[in-house]
Parts: structure tokens; sequence; C-alpha cells
């Protein structure tokens, strides 16, 4: 979705934004090598779930916890699960899932194996992790012939979302609403899952406001969608979230079962969820390594701030952390054309210029990342019960979006903040799009500000002060900006949140067969 | 109904008819008394003329007479879309209608966080935790975490509330301890689990613990919530308030100012009382991450 043109919208300085981009690499990258000196228990039952491990307990406790949380208690995790893991399995001759339950049932115990055990393990351990990823690398070669025999819709990728618990009711809404004209579903979750360490299992049929993120829920949605693909003659892209305590899970699952965009933000959770920041940022990393090889297009999530704090005063948050964002992921080996940097259409329709500042901020967005598709979010802060005042917003966020060439469209809906979308609403919303889309068809080509105008001068102003929170944060480092509360006025210090037991420090002897496999881009 | 006959003579309805104004009303469309209404439903049927006389024998029944059908759009094979306008003859006393009071007003954030500042000069401590083996923390998170519930933002965004977050299966006397230690002005309790009735237990335990190790006038307020709880049983459970199902961050938020914060009744209360009750509506803040 290559979005670059000959002639640039916004006279932008490229001295500025070479600065603004240098110095999210100077504020990033001691995050990077904390993480990369970090491991998480999620980190580790995503080895497993890629070497095949699957399943739950009577209780419903997935093996890959049992495993991990015993493996931990025998033999510590700062040298990783694999090597204690492989080891037991050699040592016994048990298959994973055997080894899992016996580690459950206490009849096996977990050493970390030296000498030429260890060279046996790691051997083992990178072998059948490989079978994992070149399932991933499977399903991605699956979607590039879908999407080669059925073409590219043209952008924007309109984005709707289904959320009704119970995932044999999402399955025929999914559809319907892809026959409705949607390019990308997204099954929002239950309220909460971000917060459980652990992926419940199998289909489920009850949440509270969304659908419970599961192996066997992607697996029957991914089906669902492509089956009306094929009925549509288009390849319909489908969604989740890879944010909260399982990221690097969540992303594993999703790449084995051919998603095509996450959620995942890289302070996310850390600033709504109050998961621990170093947590977080080790989860993040391996979530956004595996999004890179299984093709899946990252949505960061920049919308959210706009909802906590003002949307004029706190345009330049938005613009640091898609710089950030850019950063992680690239470290992490995503391409351009897979980030999906978030902004949101949330200034305060009562003051004065609101639509000439959101398309002065869409259009910095626009031309910071020329390459990138860049996801548009709806307005949500300022939508209220009068429906007919928001059927108007959102014509308007529209408009933005068709004027400032948006890659994902999320469709917003003129009942937000009152239900969850009807029928009618849906339909009425597609509607809203189609006649901006068509009624404005490539305005955009016309569309120049003045160079000095109103639009060019406040994306320069919120540019600057980009640059100078970013100098502020390199000062200060990251991870005490964060708990200074610089995002959306919330103190998140690194030593606190939720999931910090959950982060252990790497031995010299910590193996990691995924990222090993990752970062050689090696397939076995 | 006798009063009904009102339909065209303004110095009866009108708003600035005649001796007094009058307490019975209908809607007003361009013309006082012609009851006009819009109306748009869908219906599952394809769109036909069946279809429509459908919509306006539909909207006949529900007091719509003559329903126009003005717009009719099918929505798939499936479902059609319509909007009918009309007018009905139905009459409102405005003397029936009953307004439930809440007592105490809800209040905008800003307005907490500068009655806060001005009456207290310093951060209202809210300590908050899931007591007993309860691991649901979605309610305590949607009152507390910035994220919020409803569309309304969570304690931790209020800049004059400080806001201790204890998570899920704390001891009750570890909450005490954490109290204590944090100074908190009050304490919310979130009960999902009602097994054996679990969450009265686990109330009746921690207010009673509360008494213990504070003195009266000392003792944090004690806020407990969840979906089951009869919002009436404060003296038994030995708490200050009870929240039910619905609740949203405002509402608790605007009860601490009115419970903890001397007088000084603010300005703007007026709204309180007749404001759409924010707790009706079903959370759909749809496109953010759960």
């Amino acid at each position: 979705m290559s979005r670059s043109t000959t002639e640039p919208m916004l006279d932008l300085d490229p001295a500025t934004i070479r600065t603004a981009r240098s110095l999210a690499r100077k504020a990033g990258a001691p995050v990077v090598s904390m993480a990369k000196r970090h491991t998480t228990v999620s980190v580790e039952r995503a080895v497993l779930r890629l070497a095949g491990l699957e399943g739950a307990d009577v209780e419903g406790i997935p093996w890959v916890n049992r495993l991990v949380d015993v493996v931990r208690e025998d033999a510590g995790l700062e040298h990783g699960v694999s090597l204690p893991v492989w080891d037991a399995m050699l040592r016994t001759g048990d298959d994973l899932l055997t080894v899992a339950q016996k580690a459950a049932a206490g009849s096996v115990t977990f050493r970390v194996p030296e000498g030429k055990d260890a060279t046996k393990a790691a051997k083992a351990s990178r072998a059948q992790v490989a079978a994992g990823i070149r399932r991933i690398d499977t399903s991605r070669r699956q979607r590039d012939k879908l999407i080669a025999k059925y073409g590219q819709p043209p952008a924007p990728w309109i984005y709707l979302i289904v959320a009704t618990g119970d995932i044999y009711e999402d399955m025929p809404q999914a559809q319907a609403a892809a026959r409705e004209g949607a390019d990308v579903i997204a099954v929002i979750r239950s309220t909460g899952q971000s917060l459980l360490d652990y992926v419940p299992e199998g289909p489920t049929r009850e949440g509270y406001a969304g659908t419970y993120a599961t192996q066997a829920n992607f697996r029957l949605m991914r089906a669902a969608l492509d089956e009306t693909s094929k009925e549509l003659g288009r390849y319909v892209r489908l969604t989740n979230y890879a944010s909260g305590l399982c990221m690097p899970e969540i992303a594993s699952l999703a790449g084995l079962e051919r998603l095509d965009m996450m959620l995942n933000d890289s302070m996310y959770g850390i600033l709504f969820r109050d998961i621990n920041p170093v947590r977080t940022f080790v989860d993040q990393r391996f979530s956004r390594q595996i999004h890179a090889r299984a093709g899946i297009i990252i949505n960061t999530g920049e919308d959210n701030y706009l909802t906590t704090a003002d949307a004029v005063e706190a345009a330049h948050t938005v613009t640091v952390s898609q710089l950030l964002n850019e950063y992680f992921a690239k470290e992490a080996g995503l391409e351009n054309w897979q980030l999906g940097l978030g902004h949101a259409f949330e200034i305060n329709p009562d003051i004065p210029d609101s639509f000439r500042m959101e398309l002065a901020h869409a259009m910095l967005a626009r031309a910071l990342f020329p390459d990138a598709p860049l996801k548009w979010m709806p307005p949500t802060k300022h939508m209220t019960g009068d429906v007919f005042r928001g059927y108007l917003l959102d014509g308007f966020f529209n408009l933005a979006g068709a004027l400032t060439g948006q890659g994902i469209l999320l469709v917003g809906m003129m009942t937000e903040a009152v239900v969850t979308p009807w029928l009618s609403d849906r339909d009425l919303a597609l509607q809203n799009v189609r006649y901006v889309f068509n009624a404005a068809g490539n305005l955009r080509e016309d569309f120049r500000p003045a160079r000095d105008g109103y639009i060019a001068n406040r994306a320069r102003q919120v540019l600057g002060e980009a640059v100078d929170l970013l100098d502020r944060i390199v000062d200060d480092t990251l991870l005490n900006a964060i708990a200074d509360g610089t995002f959306g006025l919330m103190k998140r210090p690194a030593d606190a949140g939720r999931g910090l037991d959950g982060v252990v420090k790497k031995s010299s002897g910590y193996l990691n067969p995924a990222t090993d496999l990752l970062e050689e881009g090696a397939t076995r | 109904m006798s009063a009904a006959r009102v339909t065209s003579t303004p110095a009866v309805t009108g708003p600035r008819g005649g001796k007094a104004a009058s307490h019975i009303v209908r809607p007003y469309g361009d013309a006082t008394g012609d009851g006009m209404v819009q109306l748009s439903f869908t219906l599952p049927l394809p769109h036909d003329k069946r279809a429509e006389g459908a919509a306006q024998l539909f909207a006949s029944k529900m007091g719509m007479d003559p329903a126009m059908v003005v717009h009719a759009k099918a929505m798939g094979p499936d479902f059609t879309f319509f909007v009918v306008y009309g007018p009905v003859h139905h009459l409102v006393d405005t003397r029936d209608v009953v307004i439930v009071e809440r007592d105490y007003p809800l209040l905008p954030p800003k307005e907490v966080n500068s009655l806060i500042k001005k009456t207290l000069h310093r951060p209202l401590v809210v300590v908050g935790a899931c007591i007993g083996t309860d691991a649901h923390t979605v309610g305590i998170d949607a009152i507390l975490n910035i994220k919020g519930f409803a569309g309304e933002k969570g304690l931790e965004y209020y800049t004059e509330i400080t806001v201790v977050n204890l998570g899920a299966q704390v001891s009750v006397p570890d909450l005490v301890e954490q109290a204590r230690v944090h100074r908190a002005d009050a304490v919310l309790v979130s009960q999902v689990v009602t097994q054996r009735d679990a969450h009265l237990h686990n109330t009746r335990e921690m207010s009673a613990a509360f008494r213990e190790a504070f003195p009266a006038d000392r003792r944090p307020l004690l806020v407990v919530g969840g979906p089951r709880f009869d919002e009436l049983a404060t003296a038994q459970l030995g708490v200050d308030r009870i929240f039910g199902r619905g609740t949203t961050p405002g509402e608790v938020a605007s009860y601490l100012v009115s419970a903890l914060v001397p007088p000084a009744t603010p300005t703007s209360t007026t709204r309180s009382s007749t404001a759409r009750s924010t707790s009706s509506r079903p959370a759909t803040s749809r496109k953010k991450a759960s």
C-alpha cells in the first residue's frame, strides 16, 4: 500500500524529520537492549506453543502455563524453558504433551542440562520449534496466494468490528459485515482478557462485551472468512488483539492461524492496563518479531491517548508514540507496509477550526510515514446520544480520511456511546463512507494546503513539539518518562504494575530457539 | 381520555399559551399539538411492497396514525431499514413524571478535581481490591483503571485522586494494612463471585476488620460493588455504600466527593437530577483493545 506521492502535501523540514527519527531511536535503543536481557513467562509459553503444545487441564489451565510454572520452580527460567523441557523429553522419551502432564502431576523434575545433554536438548528444541515457525511461513504463503488470486482491495480498507461474545454468533455477523463491504473484520476481545496471564482454550460462547481470543476461535473465524472471501472474490482480513499479558502467545497463535492484522502497541498495556513496563517491552519485542515473520500488519493504539488527554494539547504525544512504535517495529523486523500506525479524529468539534486541525494532524502522520498504511480511528470521545450530529461528525472523519490518504479506516458508528452497533447502524455507516469516498474521489490530488497556511503551520508546530518532547525523553530515559506520567497523564514506574513477577533476567546460557530462528530468518 | 381533546388549541397546550402553561403535552413537529414523531427500525424481511406494508402496520400499532413510510432500504437479502413519520395521539401529563433523584450530584471529573483541591487541599486516596478468592478484577478495574467503563475514564484519570489498585485475591488483613499505609480516604472492594454467598461473607468480614482496626472517625469510607449486591443492604453488610451492576467511574467519583469532601455545595449540581443516567448505557467503546 505504498502511498508515496511525487509531491508532498506538507512542506516539512526534512532535517527536523530526521532529528525526530534519530531521537526516537535514541529513546528506544536502551529499552530494546533491556528487553534483550530479559525473558517472560509469556515468551517462554509462546515457545512451547510454537513447538505444538496445545490444550489445557481439567481446570482449564493451559498446559503451557502448567509446564512453564513447574520448570520455573525446578530449574528457574533464566536459561529459558527450552533446555530443561527438551532435556526432560530426551531423558524420559516422552513427547511434549506427556511431559507437560507429568510436570503438572509432579512426576517429572527439570534441570538445566550441561555439556552434551545441553547440546542435544538445544538441537531437539530447535527442530520442534522450527516446525511451528514453518507453519507460520506456510500461513503467510497461503495469504499471499489468496491475495494474488483475489487482488488487493483499494485503500482505504474498510475496517468493521464484531463482538457478540459468542464465536458462533460472531461468524455469521462477520460474514454479513464482509458482504456489506468490510475489507477487515476485527473481533473485539472480552473485557479483561488482557489481564489474564493465560490464553483461554477452545471455542468460547461466553464473553463480556467481546469474544475471547483463543486459538480455536481464531481458526473458526479465519475459516468462516475464507469461505466468504471465496464467495465475494475478495480477501477479507481478520484482526485481533496482541496486547495485555499474553502478547507473545497471542501473536504466535495469530501467526499459526493466519490472522492478518493485530493490534500491537508498544506502550498501551503499560499506560492503560497498568502492566509492568519491562514485561510489556519484552513481550512486545517477541510478539512483533512473530508478526514480522507472519506478514501480519500491526495496528498501534495512539487513538487511546486522545481519549484521555486533550486531542489538541496532546497531539504531539501521538506523533512521539508513532515514532517510537515505528522504531520498535523496525527493530523487531517489521516493514513499512506492516505499520498501521494509529491516530484518531478526536478534537472537540465545538472549537473553531477543529476540522482544519484534524487535517493538519492527519497530514502530518501521512507525511512522516509515507509508506505505512496508517490506521485512522473515528470519533468516540465527542460522540453523544445525538446520533444525527454523530453521523455528521463521522462524515467529516471520512472526508479527512479521503483527503489525507489513510490506509485503514475504522468505520465510525453514529451510535457510538449508545448501543453496540445495530445492523442498520453498520449499514448507515458504510453508506456514509461510500458517499464521501465516491463524492470526494481523488480530491487528494488537488488538495495542497497553502505553504504558510493554518494547516501547514499547525503540522509544523506539532512536529516541533514532538521533537521537544522526544528530546526530554532521551534525557530522562523512556522508562523514567513513562514513570513520570509523560504519556496520557499516567505514572507507571518500571518496578510496578501487573505481570512483573513473570519477568526474568536471562543468564548467559539462555536459549530461545524461536528467537534464534526469527532473528536468523531460518526455517530449521 | 377526555383531556385528549386539545389538539389544536394553543391556549391550552402552547408554550406561551393562555393563563397558565398546560401540563398536558404531546410531541411537536411544526405546529402545536400535531404529535409528529419520527421512527426508524429494521424488519427481518426482504425489501418489497409487503415489507413496506408491514412497516406501516407496525408503526400504526405503535400509535402513529397515519404512519408514513418515507424511506425503505434493503440491507442485504434478508433485512430492510425503514424511516417512518407520523402523528401520535398520546398525551403526557408532566405532573405524572417521576424523577428518581440520586442523593449526590453527578459531577464531571474537572469539578470533582477542583472540589477536592479546594476543600481537601490534598489528593483523595482510594485503595481498591478484589478480596477473598475472587480473581475477577473486571469490576474494580472498570472503576479504577484510566481506561474506565461506559465511555467514562476510571478514577486514575482524576488528577486529584490517588489510586492504589491492589488487584485480585487480596486478604482482608492486607487490605486493612494497605489502607493504613496509604492513609486511604476510601476503600473500594469489588466482589463478583457469589458462590455460597461468598460476596456477602467477604464484605462482612472486611467491614468488621476495618471497624476493629480504625476508630470510628478515622475509618476510611467503605464502598463495595458487584453485580449481585442489593444496593439497600449497607447496614446489614456494615459498609457505607453499595454499587450495583452498570455503575460508572463518574458515579463513584461523584459519590466519594459528596461523602468525603465537606459541604459547600457545588454550583453545577442542577445537571444531576435530570441528566440522563449514564449507568443505563452499555459499554460501547468499541474500537479499543480489551
